[in-house]
């Protein structure tokens, strides 16, 4: 009984309709919240004594830094599931969260190339962790290319979940392989985000900015989804009444 | 080929008594002999890597310059560069042949851990490809101006390196297996994983250069080997799986 919930996750139609009825509940709130955060960071904040206003991309940086990250983890979790427990509907939640995980690192891309103008000099240093989301950023096209390479879809799924796991194990190793590189040849950066002497004025903000961006992958996710599952499903009887209703 | 028909013969399912039936040891040692006399066979692919190796190294000192004494400054990253592109390069020979004549099914329905036969084709690839790579490395460092001091640094990192770039190779070779023209496709899911052995050997290559002791990032290099060793057979045999199906 307690597991009835999770069976039902294998049916196409009850995800459809669930993340259809789930995803305003994510939308809603993301909006409100980040909102919120970009009144707060943006006006409310103080201006920090060292980097001005530049410091202000933060609010757009961070989140988008750490959803690049959170994406990709999920997308490897839900590729498990799909390969251990042939569950469809995972490798559907791989498939839509792909091209939003890999947008977020662009954005991370873009955002800290331009606040490095005003910190660094100049818009791109190879800064490892900027480096590393460049990384992350050639991990992502490359799932999304292997999946594009495929006719079976099925087979695609499989695949991709396979890249995802192996990636997954790699993404620490890149990443402190990077910091190791780096640490070879500059000092440690001068950006440390979430450091603790931040005042709550910057932080409050930030950690709705966080909470926001978090709501509104999921909300896109959802929607994604049903996309995804209405084309995986095309030739079953429930999508064509769905769409007639 | 009578070699397959040699291996079909010791293979269990082939008519063979169990008690009979080679360790497997043996069958990787017979998987080994087989690839190298098949590769031997066809030498012009053998020589193709190295071929691009040599040329890859010429371009630097024509676009760059031609003095020794500056191109020693680059000649580690020249060096790393090209052997992972020359390895590359090699991969697509891997699993090919096998998959379009059907012995890779065979080995998949062979009763044995795919995993043993795997590595057994990895290790033939390595010895067949990564090897003569290590071997040259040296040659083309006197050719970038490397003090001869520094060979010995070369050759060790070369080696312990291209071990590394075998074992990811054949996870994206298993992987594009159902893939039509997967060169590009390969490179982008092969190279940013093997971002780690570029760094910890290029830097080893330096440290040789130089004259200073470069026995850690020996170390690192052969864990990433080791690690590779233990898991990546495992993604490659689940990938071949997938795409015989």
């Amino acid at each position: 009984m307690a597991w009835t919930w999770f069976h039902r996750l294998a049916s196409p139609p009850h995800v459809y309709r669930t993340a259809g009825r789930l995803a305003p509940w994510f939308a809603w709130p993301a909006a409100i919240l980040i909102i919120a955060g970009l009144i707060g960071g943006l006006w409310l904040a103080p201006p920090d004594y060292q980097q001005g206003d530049a410091y202000r991309i933060m609010y757009v940086h961070a989140p988008s830094a750490w959803l690049s990250l959170m994406v990709y983890t999920l997308m490897a979790v839900a590729g498990g599931i799909g390969l251990i427990w042939r569950m469809k509907v995972a490798h559907a939640v791989a498939a839509a969260a792909a091209p939003i995980g890999a947008s977020f690192t662009f954005a991370t891309l873009v955002t800290g190339s331009l606040w490095g103008k005003p910190m660094w000099g100049t818009y791109w240093q190879w800064d490892p962790r900027l480096t590393s989301e460049l990384l992350l950023f050639f991990l992502y096209l490359g799932y999304m290319g292997l999946r594009a390479a495929f006719e079976d879809l099925q087979r695609a799924d499989r695949v991709s979940a396979v890249l995802a796991v192996v990636g997954v194990v790699n993404v620490p190793i890149i990443h402190y392989s990077v910091v190791w590189w780096n640490s070879l040849h500059q000092g440690p950066s001068v950006m440390y985000l979430g450091k603790p002497t931040m005042p709550p004025s910057m932080l409050v903000p930030l950690l709705i900015m966080f909470l926001g961006f978090t709501l509104f992958f999921a909300a896109v996710l959802l929607m994604r989804l049903r996309g995804e599952v209405l084309n995986r499903e095309r030739t079953a009887r429930w999508v064509t009444e769905e769409i007639s209703a | 080929m009578s070699d397959v028909n040699v291996l079909h013969a010791t293979l269990p399912g082939a008519g063979l008594e169990h008690s009979s039936a080679p360790s497997a040891l043996a069958v990787a040692r017979l998987m080994l002999e087989r690839d190298l006399r098949l590769a031997f066979r066809k030498s012009s692919q053998l020589v193709q890597p190295l071929a691009f190796f040599a040329m890859v190294t010429t371009l630097f000192p024509l676009a760059i310059t031609p003095e020794l004494s500056r191109l020693r400054h680059i000649a580690s990253g020249v060096l790393w560069a090209a052997a992972l592109l020359a390895s590359l390069l090699a991969l697509e020979f891997l699993f090919r042949d096998d998959a379009q004549d059907g012995t890779l099914e065979q080995y998949a329905l062979s009763g044995r851990a795919l995993t043993g036969l795997l590595s057994a084709k990895t290790a033939a690839h390595w010895l067949l490809t990564g090897l003569p790579l290590a071997l040259m490395a040296p040659l083309a460092g006197v050719a970038l101006g490397v003090p001869t001091g520094a060979l010995p640094g070369i050759l060790a990192s070369v080696t312990l390196g291209t071990v590394t770039m075998s074992l990811l190779g054949a996870v994206g070779a298993a992987l594009t297996l159902g893939v039509r023209r997967a060169g590009a496709l390969l490179s982008l899911l092969t190279l940013p994983l093997a971002i780690p052995v570029l760094i910890f050997g290029a830097h080893a290559t330096q440290l040789a250069i130089r004259g200073e002791p470069y026995g850690a990032s020996l170390t690192l290099l052969a864990a990433l080997a080791v690690f590779g060793m233990t898991l990546a057979p495992l993604a490659a045999a689940a990938a071949v799986r997938i795409n015989l199906e």
